[in-house]
């Protein structure tokens, strides 16, 4: 009986839960209330408003050509982690646990549109070395802060932050946060890429949790879509991009406005317009 | 895939070819990689001190690692250059050898994978000494099996090394240097050439595909590709830690490389939504897949056609560089010092696109 006392207390100890974690669990829906236009039929061509975007990826997306999505190798592309919590797709999340130890070892994160697929370790391993494969979902370890899960992302592929040509490197990384206040999910996410954004680009998704959504499969096979010389590559060539100025136009915002940069994220740069 | 090393010693690895090829602050996985190239080692051909880049820069500090990649391959790497291995039942084949003075480290990571498997063969995917520089030592702790007409005709001490393949210009450009070129002992020459635009190699049970990519990189560039294990090993026609690296006095040329990315583009076929699948060890960088050499092809192809179009108009030279017409990619691949930098690209891309072929040694 005293062996079998300390092995009880050791084994209650190891396995204790950490009470303030939250249970993610579940089949969440997106909550796009004013982020709709950009979120569902996606953002228009030449709207950088607000986002914190470097010169170099200013040129990156006047130079994209949606027709880029028509080539083979580009049909069956996911979103990457950087981008898809802000698309259209349900989410699913799900909890491995460690039988002896009932902790969780790795969560689950799937969308549907492309099959999402994606793993957060939560044993505390270290990231692969750096040349390791990245992927589209990226490596991503978390942990709790209190009930918020923490995730940190590197790894990637080059993705991008959204579908109109606004790209990324594959030298970009991603802190999350995840809160939940009972049946919504906050989903929080920070970017930094030391090419592409100036400064961090932080932003928020809404999710409901749901019980009357099912997951379906999403087989993708490219096809030939445009007959074209082998490697060609659609684009538009430095300031002949016939698209970029509609935006600013339609909407009646100033061209230098809608071409982005940190300083067109803050109040002060209305001030600024008007003068 | 399995890493060779643990985290600690990765870290440290790490933070030495940060030191070594970056030059940079910052975070490890968001660092300038191919900034700043070393003073030898990712070079484009023309740099002479080649195989005297031991006595330039330390490699005592380097480690070489290594990652299964699939099946039968393993990728070898040692910071600033890759090179990798086939292991099987028949021996242990090997794709460039990394610089001389790495040579040792090498040969123990493949006794640490291989065991002691003998080193059959090697196969040089080009010239440079980043690349061809361990030939001499790694061949020689091999062995080959040599008999009939051919033991007669080279004597059977042939049997005491390990063959090595190349395209044909490899061995032209070892054995006939240019001016500012070092002598290569012949050791380290090719024991075994080909001509032809595809050699086929069968070993450890798997088929092999040597296909040269004529005036890439340079004249002489090899991709190899296994067919069983599903693994392409690029040598310098794919690199992800540069502008695309053009020889333009060794035969290299813009629209060869991306001739060769499209090649292997064509090879590839990613397991499921664009990603696994096949797998690609390029000459410099981490290991990728398809999706991530369409994102270097469609770079470059932006880019030449940038370049041709500023041609067309007539503009020169220092009005192409005054245009900058690569500036969105020049952060994340571009590079003010070192060996490869922005201006080095763009004039070479600018040379391959405005003036005739260069005459190269090609059949």
């Amino acid at each position: 009986m005293r062996r079998i006392l300390p092995f009880v207390a050791a084994t209650l100890l190891v396995s204790a839960p950490a009470f303030a974690q939250a249970d993610l669990g579940g089949v969440w829906a997106p909550l796009m209330h004013e982020d709709q236009p950009e979120r569902g039929p996606g953002p228009e061509i030449g709207d950088y408003l607000g986002l914190p975007i470097t010169d170099a990826m200013r040129l990156r997306a006047e130079s994209w050509d949606a027709s880029i999505l028509t080539v083979p190798e580009h049909q069956c592309k996911p979103h990457p982690s950087t981008y898809g919590f802000r698309g259209v797709g349900n989410l699913r999340i799900t909890n491995e646990i460690d039988p002896d130890t009932q902790q969780v070892t790795k969560i689950f994160t799937h969308i549907g549109w492309q099959e999402q697929e994606r793993e957060i370790w939560m044993d505390g391993r270290p990231h692969p070395p750096d040349f390791a494969p990245h992927t589209w979902q990226g490596f991503s370890t978390g942990h709790w802060e209190g009930n918020v899960l923490v995730v940190e992302t590197d790894h990637l592929k080059a993705g991008w932050i959204r579908r109109n040509g606004l790209a990324l490197t594959d030298k970009a990384h991603m802190t999350e946060r995840f809160f939940r206040h009972g049946d919504v999910l906050t989903h929080v996410y920070i970017i930094e890429d030391p090419y592409y954004l100036s400064e961090p680009l932080i932003k928020t998704n809404g999710f409901r949790l749901t019980t009357d959504l099912t997951m379906a499969p999403y087989p993708c096979a490219s096809v030939v879509e445009v007959v074209r010389e082998d490697g060609e590559v659609p684009h538009h060539l430095p300031g002949k991009n016939p698209f970029i100025g509609s935006f600013a136009t339609k909407h009646n915002v100033p061209a230098e406005a809608a071409s982005g940069g940190a300083e067109t994220a803050l109040p002060e740069y209305m001030k600024k317009l008007k003068r | 895939m399995k890493f060779s090393m643990s985290s600690r010693a990765l870290g440290v690895v790490c933070t030495v070819a940060i030191a070594l090829f970056m030059g940079t602050a910052g975070r490890a996985q968001q660092g300038r990689a191919g900034g700043a190239a070393p003073a030898q080692g990712r070079q484009g051909g023309a740099a002479p001190a080649g195989r005297q880049g031991g006595a330039q820069q330390n490699f005592d500090n380097i480690e070489v690692r290594s990652l299964h990649v699939q099946g039968q391959v393993w990728m070898i790497n040692a910071g600033f250059v890759n090179a990798a291995i086939q292991v099987g039942d028949e021996g242990v084949l090997v794709v460039d050898t990394l610089v001389e003075p790495l040579a040792d480290k090498f040969l123990a990571e493949i006794r640490k994978i291989a065991g002691n498997k003998p080193i059959r063969n090697i196969i040089n995917t080009h010239v440079h000494p980043d690349h061809t520089g361990g030939n001499e030592k790694i061949a020689r702790a091999g062995k080959s099996i040599v008999g009939g007409n051919f033991a007669g005709q080279v004597g059977q001490q042939a049997a005491n090394q390990a063959q090595i393949f190349a395209h044909e210009n490899v061995q032209l450009r070892m054995s006939q240097p240019g001016p500012n070129e070092p002598m290569i002992p012949f050791a380290a020459w090719p024991t075994d050439t080909y001509i032809e635009a595809q050699k086929d190699i069968y070993f450890n049970g798997e088929g092999i595909e040597l296909l040269h990519q004529p005036n890439a990189h340079t004249d002489g560039d090899t991709v190899v590709y296994f067919r069983k294990s599903d693994v392409i090993v690029t040598g310098d026609v794919y690199v992800n830690t540069t502008l695309p690296v053009i020889n333009t006095q060794q035969g290299g040329n813009l629209n060869g490389i991306i001739k060769a990315l499209n090649t292997i583009i064509r090879i590839t076929i990613p397991k499921e939504k664009q990603e696994g699948g096949t797998y690609v060890i390029p000459g410099h960088g981490r290991l990728v897949d398809e999706a991530d050499v369409v994102e270097y092809r469609d770079m470059s192809t932006i880019i030449r056609d940038r370049f041709q179009d500023a041609v067309k108009r007539g503009q020169t030279l220092d009005q192409v560089k005054a245009a900058r017409l690569v500036r969105d990619y020049e952060g994340r691949y571009g590079a003010t010092q070192g060996f490869w930098t922005t201006d080095a690209f763009v004039e070479a891309a600018y040379k391959s696109l405005s003036q005739p072929q260069a005459v190269t040694r090609s059949n």
